[in-house]
């Protein structure tokens, strides 16, 4: 146990380096997924059939690739189609287009929770289309979306360790590198493990705490 | 100021409406009653463009009432809905469900906005509910608050949806009692309700519909004290058509 927390002590600012590209790549990618799931979730419920079947082949194909694989494709592939991506940039994109699959199916639920009888007095008082969904749907949706969407957080935050395979330098990836170097896996591991779980709480917490208010009236 | 002109609507195989052809002058009170499933909700729903028609033509004040076009936003300002329940905005209060419409439809200046959707407020009894949520009323309240919304897009007409069906027994008067007031202000109103003594006290007209088919139509207490057709006196028969209407209990 104390050579743990020597370890500890000297592996702590190291790792703290990984945390920092941790954060850096999930909220990116939250950010990124959230406005791509929205634009997907609207075109869905847009009630125009292109889009809505463009979205939906859209959301099939993202979920049925890995993000793995996905993170490949960004970060091998497009450099011979003459894009070149930063491999902090890949990640961020690859886990952002993956996640933006659930995100929208998330949204979409939310807004087709919403009592069609909202949407008919809105346009009896002369709403459009992005009016109604502006004023009267998404801020009663988000009510009800919020739960889910910190649950996707969650997990946003856990898999962006998959950047590691492209080289991104997170918690993940640091701990492997420190691990390999010193032999000490036991207490490196042990580290990375409880870091991430000291970010997961608070973000757990929130859940809970989403989920209670969207429990009232 | 409405007309319908052999109206026809289908909900897949089932024909609702089966050539309905009618009309409501400015200032008149109109009253449409039935059975269930007469077809009286669906008729309301398409003059307002919520529903789509098969054949036939709506026309209000000579414009053609087309879901599909833009129009439909103009017609739909100028034709309110009241709904059996209630259908406010619940993240919204009640104030603030009344110049919706008005602030974000019509652009009406705020402080405008906000002295007229008080103003009807107290005109339906809530001037001192302005801030609290529709939740927290009760369904005649709420009831009182939609048609305040209604009434707060200057609309030529309002559609009634069966206003009171939603309503505990006790909470009805209240909002008959603000309907009556705007009959006798002239408004220009068609209601859906199975009120009959309350249709023959205040409407000017009736329409009798089962079946997708208007059965019987003329002046309300005509019809309500002396129907022609055997299948209104069979309707009729099973309610009590006279006595006064419910009393409001209390104007809040």
């Amino acid at each position: 146990m104390k050579g743990f927390w020597h370890d500890a002590a000297d592996f702590f600012p190291i790792l703290m380096n990984g945390v920092a590209l941790t954060i850096v790549v999930t909220i990116g990618s939250l950010l990124l997924s959230t406005v791509l799931g929205l634009i997907w979730a609207m075109m869905r419920v847009s009630g125009i059939k292109v889009l809505s079947m463009l979205s939906a082949s859209l959301i099939n194909v993202i979920r049925g690739i890995p993000i793995i694989v996905l993170l490949f494709y960004l970060y091998f592939v497009m450099p011979d189609l003459g894009v070149t991506l930063s491999a902090l940039q890949a990640a961020i994109l690859g886990l952002g287009i993956a996640y933006s699959a659930y995100q929208a199916e998330n949204f979409r639920a939310g807004i087709e929770a919403i009592d069609k009888g909202q949407i008919e007095a809105a346009q009896s008082i002369g709403m459009g289309w992005w009016l109604t969904m502006r004023r009267v749907v998404l801020p009663q949706a988000v009510r009800i979306v919020l739960p889910p969407y910190g649950n996707v957080m969650i997990m946003m935050l856990k898999d962006s360790s998959q950047a590691s395979t492209i080289t991104v330098a997170e918690l993940a990836l640091q701990g492997k590198l420190i691990a390999s170097s010193t032999f000490k896996n036991t207490s490196v591991f042990t580290l990375v493990a409880l870091m991430y779980l000291t970010m997961s709480i608070p973000l757990i917490l929130l859940v809970r705490h989403f989920e209670k208010r969207a429990g009232k009236r | 100021m409405i007309e319908l002109k052999d109206v026809h609507k289908s909900f897949g195989r089932v024909e609702v409406l089966k050539g309905i052809t009618a009309s409501v002058q400015k200032g008149e009170v109109v009253c449409i009653i039935g059975p269930s499933g007469s077809g009286k909700s669906t008729i309301l729903r398409c003059i307002n463009g919520l529903e789509s028609y098969d054949r036939g033509e709506i026309g209000i004040e000579g414009l053609k009432v087309d879901r599909d076009a833009p129009s439909i936003v103009n017609i739909r300002t100028q034709v309110s809905m009241v709904f059996q329940r209630f259908n406010l905005f619940p993240h919204r209060t009640a104030l603030e469900n009344v110049i919706e419409g008005p602030l974000f439809v019509k652009k009406e200046p705020r402080a405008q906005a906000f002295e007229r959707g008080r103003a009807l407020l107290a005109r339906v009894g809530l001037a001192e509910k302005a801030d609290v949520h529709p939740p927290q009323l009760s369904g005649g309240q709420q009831q009182r608050v939609a048609i305040a919304r209604a009434l707060a897009m200057q609309p030529k007409a309002i559609l009634f949806d069966e206003p009171t069906s939603a309503l505990d027994p006790e909470l009805v008067g209240e909002v008959l009692n603000v309907m009556q007031r705007l009959a006798s202000e002239g408004m220009t109103m068609v209601i859906v309700t199975h009120e009959i003594a309350f249709a023959r006290e205040v409407a000017d007209r009736l329409i009798f519909m089962r079946d997708g088919v208007v059965v019987e139509e003329g002046p309300a207490r005509q019809v309500i004290d002396n129907p022609q057709e055997a299948a209104t006196r069979a309707f009729l028969s099973h309610f009590h058509r006279t006595g006064a209407l419910p009393p409001a209990t209390t104007a809040s």
